[in-house]
C-alpha cells in the first residue's frame, strides 16, 4: 500500500505536468522508485521540499550507456528513489542543493566522480577531489581503471579556495590534516575574533581510498568485507547495510537467528561507541575521572564482544546470507551478567555528570544547533535527536527482527553538547534492553544460508540504524554475480556540515567537545 | 560549594579496583618495554600516532593503549601531539593518496633518529584497500617502515608487543 502523502505528492507532480513512472523495483522495496525525465529533477526536489520530505542521499551510477542519477527522500518511514538519466556528452541537472542543504557535498562528490555539472550549485568546488587524479578524469566512469594514472607523487591539496573572512582583528586558525590526537585527518579552518568562532570551514576528503570504485567487480563475500571497513566503528552496521541490500537484490532469506545476532552486534556496537565517546566528550572539558571510568567499562563491554564473537568489533561477522559466529550460552550468560552490572554503572556515572556544576557549564548551552538547521541538513542519530529529530530506522522503517518490538528513541530539543550526551546515556540502556530481549528469545536454527548470486542487473538497497544514525547501501549487480555498483552513505555526510553551524559564537577552546559531540566518520565520508 | 562537597561524600570513591588482568602476557610485555626505554630513551618513549588512510578500527585500538586496562604510560610511552616531539612514528592505514604529502611532510618533520611503525593489515600491505589510483598501499610505498604490526585492527596488546619488538631490534643506544 502507498503512503497517503506519496500519492499526493505523485498527484502534484503530474499537476505541474512533470511526467513520472513509477517503476516495480523489488530490490528497492520497501523504496518506491520513480523514473523523471533529466529536465525535471530541479522540479522534483522543489516539490519533495514542499512536502516536507527529508533528503536522504544521492549516487550516481556509469551503466555503460549513460549516467543515472538518482537521488532518495523519506517521510514519515516510506523511502523514495527518484531516478533520472543524463547523456555521457555534457551531462548537466538541475542541483537539489537550492531546496536541500543536506545535497550539496553529496552533489560536489557525484561531480567529482562521474564529471556531472549541476548547474545551479551555489558551489562549484570540487570536494572529494583534491589533487590524485585529474579534472578530466572520474573515477566512477566505466572508462577509468581503477589503478588509475596517478603521478609518482600526489602534490598537496594546496590551492583550495577557502572563504575568506577580513575584518579587523580578524584571524584564521587552520587545523590538519595530521590533527593533534589520535584521530582521523581532515582539514578544519577557523575564522575568529578574539577567541570567538566566526566561521568554520570543513575541507574532507583526505581519507578518500577509492571504496565505491574498488567494490566494483568483488563477489558478494568480498563486498562484505570492504563494507566493514568503510568506517571501522560501524563495521556491524556497514556489514549488515551492504549484505541487507544484497540480501534483497539476490531475494535470499536469512535465517531468524541470524537476524537476531545482527541485531544483538549492532547494539554491542553503539552500546560500545557511545561508552567511549561520553568520556571522550568529558575528557574535552578535562574531567578526566569519566575519561577513565567510560574508557574502561568500553574496554570490558568489547572483550565481551570478542568472548561472545570472536572480535573487539565484530569485523566480519555479518557476511551475506547471515552471520559467521554463534553465539553460545556461555557467552550469552556473560552478556547477560555484564548488562546487569552495567545498567547500574552507567547510571551511577550519568547521574555523576549530570549533576556536577562544572560540567554543566561546559556542556550546557555549548554548541547548539537549532531544530531548523538540525532539520535543513536532514541530521540524523544523536545529532538530529538532541535538536527534536527522531527519526530512526528502527522504529519509523523497522527491519527484522525490530519488527517485532517496539524501540524507544530518546529526543531532546536543547541541541547542545548535553543534549547529545542524554541522548546517548539514553541509547545505551535502551541498547541493554534489546539486547537482553534479543538473548530471551533467540530462535534456533541455522545462522546462515548458502549464498546464491544475484542476476545480472539485481539491486538492492539496505536501511540500517548505525550508533551515527541511518546508514543507506545500495547494490547493483553485473555479471557473474559480481558486483557492478555498491555506494554506502554513512551518516556522518549530514552531521558533518551541521559542525560548522553549531560551533559558530562559540569560544576555540570549545571546539575539540563540539567537535566530538558529533564525532563525524572521516573515512566514513570521505569513502 | 556545600552541594559539591556533599555530593563527594555520597558519591564517595566511584573508581574501581582494576580486575586481575587476564592477560598476564600485558605486565610482561609492560615490564619488558618499561626496562627497555630505561636502557635505550632515558625511560621515555614518545609516539605520533599518523592516520594516514586508517578505516578509523586501528585508531581505536591506539586509543585503548590508554584506558586503565593497559595505561601505556605507565611503561614510559606516550603519545604527543607533534612529529617535533616524537621518537616513533605509528602510521595506520594504507596511505591514500590524498594524504601521501601530509605523511610525507610529517616523517620529515620528525627528529633524527626515528622509528616507523605501520600499523594493521592496511598499513602493513594496504589491506582490503590495496593499491589504486586513490591509495598508495603500504605505508612503506611512502616512506622508510622499521616494522610492522599486523592485524585487522591490531588488539592493544599486539600493539604492545610490536612497540617492544621495534625498540628491541635497535641497536644498542647509549
Ligand atoms: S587494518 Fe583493518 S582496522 Fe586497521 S585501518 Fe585497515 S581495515 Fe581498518
Amino acid at each position: 500500500m502507498t503512503a497517503a502523502w506519496l500519492t499526493a505528492f505523485l498527484g502534484r507532480l503530474s499537476l505541474r505536468e512533470v511526467p513520472v513512472q513509477e517503476e516495480p523495483a523489488s530490490g528497492l522495496a520497501p523504496a518506491h522508485l520513480l523514473t523523471v525525465r533529466a529536465e525535471d529533477w530541479g522540479h522534483l526536489a522543489h516539490e519533495a521540499k514542499n512536502w516536507e520530505c527529508r533528503w536522504v542521499g544521492a549516487w550516481g551510477e556509469d551503466n555503460g550507456e549513460a549516467l543515472l542519477v538518482n537521488a532518495c527522500f523519506e517521510r514519515e518511514g516510506v523511502y523514495l528513489v527518484a531516478r533520472t538519466q543524463v547523456p555521457y556528452t555534457a551531462p548537466a541537472l538541475a542541483s537539489h542543493t537550492p531546496n536541500f542543504a543536506a545535497a550539496n557535498r553529496p552533489e560536489r562528490h557525484m561531480q567529482d566522480m562521474l564529471g556531472i555539472l549541476f548547474t545551479d550549485h551555489p558551489d562549484a568546488r570540487r570536494w572529494t577531489r583534491h589533487r590524485a587524479w585529474k579534472k578530466t578524469e572520474h573515477p566512477l566512469r566505466r572508462n577509468f581503471p581503477a589503478a588509475g594514472n596517478p603521478p609518482a607523487q600526489t602534490p598537496p591539496n594546496d590551492n583550495y579556495r577557502f572563504l575568506f573572512a577580513h575584518g579587523s582583528g580578524v584571524y584564521e586558525i587552520p587545523v590538519g590534516p595530521v590533527h593533534a590526537g589520535i584521530i582521523e585527518p581532515g582539514h578544519f579552518r577557523f575564522q575568529a575574533v578574539g577567541e570567538t568562532i566566526l566561521n568554520l570551514e570543513e575541507r574532507l576528503g583526505y581519507v578518500h581510498k577509492g571504496i565505491e570504485k574498488i567494490a566494483e567487480g568483488r563477489d558478494a563475500a568480498a563486498l562484505a568485507r570492504l563494507a566493514g571497513r568503510v568506517s571501522g566503528d560501524s563495521t556491524v552496521a556497514h556489514a549488515w547495510a551492504a549484505c541487507m541490500a544484497m540480501e534483497k537484490a539476490a531475494a535470499t532469506e536469512i535465517p531468524p537467528r541470524a537476524l537476531a545476532l545482527r541485531a544483538i552486534m549492532a547494539e554491542r556496537e553503539r552500546v560500545a561507541n557511545h561508552l567511549g565517546d561520553i568520556g571522550a566528550i568529558c575528557n574535552d572539558v578535562a574531567f578526566s575521572f569519566a575519561f577513565y571510568q567510560y574508557g574502561r567499562l568500553r574496554e570490558v563491554w568489547q572483550r565481551v564482544s570478542r568472548e561472545a564473537f570472536g572480535h573487539r568489533f565484530m569485523m566480519d561477522r555479518i557476511v551475506p546470507g547471515g552471520v559467521s559466529a554463534d553465539l553460545d550460552d556461555q557467552a550469552a550468560n556473560a552478556m547477560k551478567r555484564q548488562i546487569a552490572s552495567l545498567r547500574q554503572e552507567v547510571a551511577t556515572l550519568s547521574n555523576i555528570i549530570n549533576d556536577l556544576p562544572s560540567i554543566e557549564d561546559r556542556l550546557d548551552t555549548t554548541g547548539y544547533l537549532g531544530p531548523e538547521t538540525a532539520r535543513a541538513f536532514g541530521a540524523l542519530g544523536y545529532v538530529g535527536r538532541a535538536s527534536g529529530m527522531p527519526f530512526d530506522v528502527r522504529k519509523d522503517a523497522p527491519y527484522a527482527p525490530y519488527t517485532r518490538f517496539s524501540v524507544e528513541v530518546p529526543v531532546f530539543k536543547y541541541g547542545d553538547v548535553a543534549a547529545r550526551v542524554k541522548v546517548r546515556e539514553q541509547e545505551i540502556l535502551e541498547s541493554f534492553r534489546l539486547i537482553e530481549k534479543l538473548m530471551e528469545d533467540l530462535p534456533p536454527g541455522p545462522i546462515r544460508t548458502d549464498w546464491k548470486p544475484a542476476p545480472a542487473g539485481a539491486e538492492g538497497l539496505g536501511f540500517i540504524e548505525g550508533f551515527r544514525g541511518e546508514i543507506l547501501a545500495y547494490v547493483r549487480f553485473g555479471e557473474n554475480g559480481r558486483i557492478a555498483r555498491y555506494f554506502p552513505r554513512d551518516p556522518s555526510w549530514l552531521t558533518w556540515p551541521t559542525l560548522e553551524k553549531l560551533v559558530r559564537d562559540n569560544i576555540v577552546p570549545d571546539f575539540p567537545v563540539c567537535n566530538k559531540s558529533v564525532n563525524g566518520s572521516y573515512s566514513g565520508h570521505d569513502l | 560549594m556545600l552541594r559539591i562537597l556533599g555530593k563527594i561524600q555520597r558519591i564517595g570513591i566511584v573508581t574501581e579496583r582494576l580486575p586481575k588482568i587476564d592477560e598476564p602476557a600485558l605486565e610482561e610485555v609492560g615490564a619488558q618495554i618499561k626496562a627497555k626505554l630505561g636502557q635505550m630513551f632515558n625511560g621515555s618513549l614518545a609516539i605520533r600516532e599518523v592516520d594516514a588512510g586508517s578505516c578509523n578500527g586501528c585508531e581505536l585500538e591506539i586509543h585503548a593503549l590508554n584506558n586503565p586496562y593497559y595505561g601505556i604510560e605507565r611503561y614510559g610511552v606516550h603519545f604527543v601531539a607533534s612529529p617535533r616531539h616524537a621518537d616513533m612514528l605509528l602510521v595506520t592505514g594504507p596511505v591514500s593518496r590524498h594524504m601521501e604529502a601530509a605523511l610525507r611532510r610529517t616523517y620529515d618533520a620528525t627528529p633524527e633518529p626515528k622509528l616507523v611503525i605501520a600499523v594493521g593489515e592496511c598499513g602493513a600491505n594496504g589491506g582490503e584497500f590495496g593499491v589504486s589510483y586513490a591509495s598508495c598501499g603500504a605505508v612503506a610505498n611512502v616512506i622508510p617502515v622499521d616494522a610492522v604490526i599486523r592485524g585487522c585492527p591490531p588488539t592493544p596488546l599486539d600493539l604492545m608487543r610490536g612497540i617492544l619488538q621495534a625498540i628491541e631490534g635497535l641497536p644498542g643506544r647509549k
